[in-house]
């Protein structure tokens, strides 16, 4: 199995209000279909983690790769350019432009890549669309959808330019347990059935048991892989 | 295509928050409007004023001064070098009001490269006849054609042609002022005598107001021939050179070296009317710092909105860059929306600001002191409006730069934590 993301001692340190060591040389990895959980009480520093792993943070010590590339010490132009086209987001709270359309939505990060024609990347969105079974509302305006539509279509967005990895911030932290059950299905087709690996921070138990790995954090340290 | 992108999202910005865009885009219009309205009336008004004066006057006059010889006769003796010299009752020798050699004279000055045309000119002094009444009269003899064509002696005919008076010999372009005191009108003869005695005949073939009544009462325009036979001179006889120059700056220069070359009195115009430019130069100052303060202002107004949009559109941001925009795809798309306003308001300005300056341009405006000015001057000058646009452009994008760029420092982290 090819490793898709690693951490070398990652440490990382808050100066305000007053100095305090987040994280602790975290190290493990990711392979290639894993579909990992995070899991630990607030605070220990899940999220913190994943904003590291997902480049958007870059004060932190240690190295990070993906697809076997350091990504430690790259410019900030260079790191948009890998979540641009790498990575995939899905966030607790659903994140969508809510002045465009679910289509432009899921359209924007592959525009924003420019590998293929807006034509193409309209059809890629709208089979992305397909797949989670939200093609009928394509047209809506964002705002007007309901929580469990929302995160489906940040889903779809994740999916636009065929990444390595998702990560999700607590992905169904704000939807109920039959959308929660929705999401955990279509990340568990998407793993099984596309070879994606996945990175899920989590507070719910339920989702994370049926996850192939758990990762438990406590006070910024992995107690148990 | 890349570009494509950031466009479209500033539009859709843009259009979700139409009452924003379009009060951002009118002080933006309001900015340029009122530059172009002001400076289209102001040097319009300036042209005019500038004119009344500038277009009548020769940038070099030469003529001959009733003056003291200097020095005087005693300085140059050596026996009384050493002496003080006082010379009571000092009396200028007899003067020839004409300009020696004036023709020569005429020939080579019009030689000179920075010389577009030399106009002769003959001053008589005269009366006019009117029944038993004798009104001083103050004749100038001119070649009309010239006239007209260097010193738009035709924007102070309000009756009748200039151009009459070519083709009548004896023809005179009557102050406006005598007219009505003689009540004559066109077609009418006058008789003036001269100062010698004789009387001769014109025939009246347009009217002249210069707008000072003074001058009205006393000037007239003749030929330049039938000047010479008033005053019983010559062909030769020339009272007065008027120079017209290319660029009038040169004029003072050129003025100094004719004097001392060739003796005479040669005064340059910005010696005969120093305080014009004056004028003409703090009103320019006063639109543009009004025009300036205008756009100042509109440009906080950009200021505010984008900045009150990106407080909003935190959440977009931080979307924008975890889904991988770059800070400066960030900054761009917002600097857009500046620039975009910018065009939008800048170009309705344009629109705004030649629509108001032809509206004025229009209006009655009548003044006794320019005759044939019936409307407002406006000057259509297309430099004001290319000025107009750099400025909603410059304007507009240093308006956008500051928030734009806390857009691209803005870090996701922080509001997606903040969540």
């Amino acid at each position: 199995m090819s490793v898709i993301l690693e951490s070398k001692n990652i440490s990382k340190y808050f100066h305000q209000p007053v100095d305090f060591q987040v994280l602790k040389d975290v190290s493990f990895s990711i392979n290639k279909g894993d579909f990992v959980s995070i899991m630990g009480k607030s605070g220990c520093g899940k999220s913190t983690l994943l904003y590291i792993l997902s480049t958007m943070d870059t004060d932190y010590e240690g190295e990070l790769f993906l697809n076997d590339v350091l990504l430690t010490g790259k410019d900030h132009n260079e790191l948009a350019k890998v979540r641009n086209e790498q990575i995939g987001f899905v966030f607790q709270f659903h994140y969508l432009l809510s002045e465009f359309t679910v289509l432009q939505n899921v359209m924007l990060p592959g525009l924003k890549l420019g590998k293929k024609s807006p034509q193409d990347v309209e059809q890629d969105a709208m089979d992305k669309l397909k797949l989670l079974g939200i093609e009928s509302e394509a047209t809506k305006i964002a705002s007007r959808l309901s929580g469990g539509q929302k995160q489906r279509v940040a889903i779809a967005r994740a999916l636009i330019n065929d990444p390595l990895i998702i990560m999700g911030d607590e992905p169904t932290g704000n939807l109920d347990s039959k959308n929660a059950d929705n999401v955990y299905n279509i990340f568990r087709e998407l793993s099984h059935e596309k070879g994606l690996s996945l990175l899920i921070v989590t507070h719910d138990l339920d989702f994370a048991k049926r996850t192939d790995r758990i990762i438990t954090m406590e006070d910024g340290q992995i107690v148990d892989n | 295509m890349k570009y494509g992108i950031i466009l479209s999202i500033a539009r859709t910005h843009l259009i979700s928050r139409k009452r924003q865009t379009i009060v951002a885009s009118l002080g933006v219009t309001f900015g340029i409007a009122a530059y172009i309205i002001m400076m289209s009336f102001m040097t319009g008004l300036n042209g005019l004023l500038d004119g009344m004066i500038l277009n009548r006057t020769p940038h070099i006059h030469i003529f001959n001064e009733l003056s003291p010889s200097t020095p005087q006769p005693i300085d140059r003796s050596q026996a009384y070098r050493q002496h003080a010299r006082i010379v009571r009752s000092v009396r200028p020798k007899k003067n020839i009001s004409r300009i020696r050699n004036a023709s020569a004279l005429s020939r080579e000055i019009t030689a000179l490269k920075d010389v577009r045309a030399v106009t002769p000119m003959v001053r008589a002094q005269g009366f006019y006849l009117g029944g038993s009444n004798r009104l001083s009269a103050s004749l100038i003899g001119v070649d009309a054609v010239k006239e007209a064509k260097f010193y738009q002696l035709d924007d102070y005919v309000v009756q009748g042609s200039s151009k009459e008076l070519q083709i009548t010999q004896n023809g005179i372009i009557l102050g406006k002022g005598v007219a009505d005191k003689l009540s004559l009108k066109i077609g009418d003869k006058i008789q003036i005598g001269s100062p010698n005695g004789t009387i001769f005949q014109f025939k009246i073939v347009a009217f002249y107001q210069s707008g000072l009544a003074d001058i009205d009462k006393v000037q007239s325009y003749i030929n330049l021939k039938a000047a010479q036979r008033l005053m019983g001179e010559s062909v030769n006889y020339i009272t007065d050179l008027n120079v017209k120059l290319y660029d009038m700056n040169k004029a003072p220069q050129l003025a100094k070296s004719l004097t001392r070359t060739h003796g005479i009195n040669a005064v340059d115009i910005q010696t005969a009317n120093a305080q014009f430019e004056t004028g003409s130069s703090i009103r320019t100052l006063i639109s543009y710092a009004v025009s300036i303060t205008l756009l100042v202002v509109a440009g906080f107004g950009i200021y505010n909105i984008l900045n009150m949009l990106i407080y909003e559109k935190m959440n977009d941001i931080a979307i924008l860059k975890a889904t991988g925009f770059s800070g400066r795809d960030v900054q761009q798309i917002f600097l857009s929306q500046a620039m975009i306003i910018g065009i939008i308001g800048g170009a309705l300005g344009l629109i705004v600001g030649y629509f108001i300056s032809w509206l004025i341009s229009r209006a009655p405006f009548e003044t006794e002191a320019l005759p044939t000015i019936k409307t407002y001057p406006v000057n259509f000058d297309p430099v004001f409006y290319v000025i107009a646009v750099c400025f909603a452009l410059v304007f507009t994008f240093l308006a956008g730069f500051l928030p734009s760029r806390k857009a691209r420092k803005i870090d996701p982290v922080d509001i997606i934590r903040g969540q």
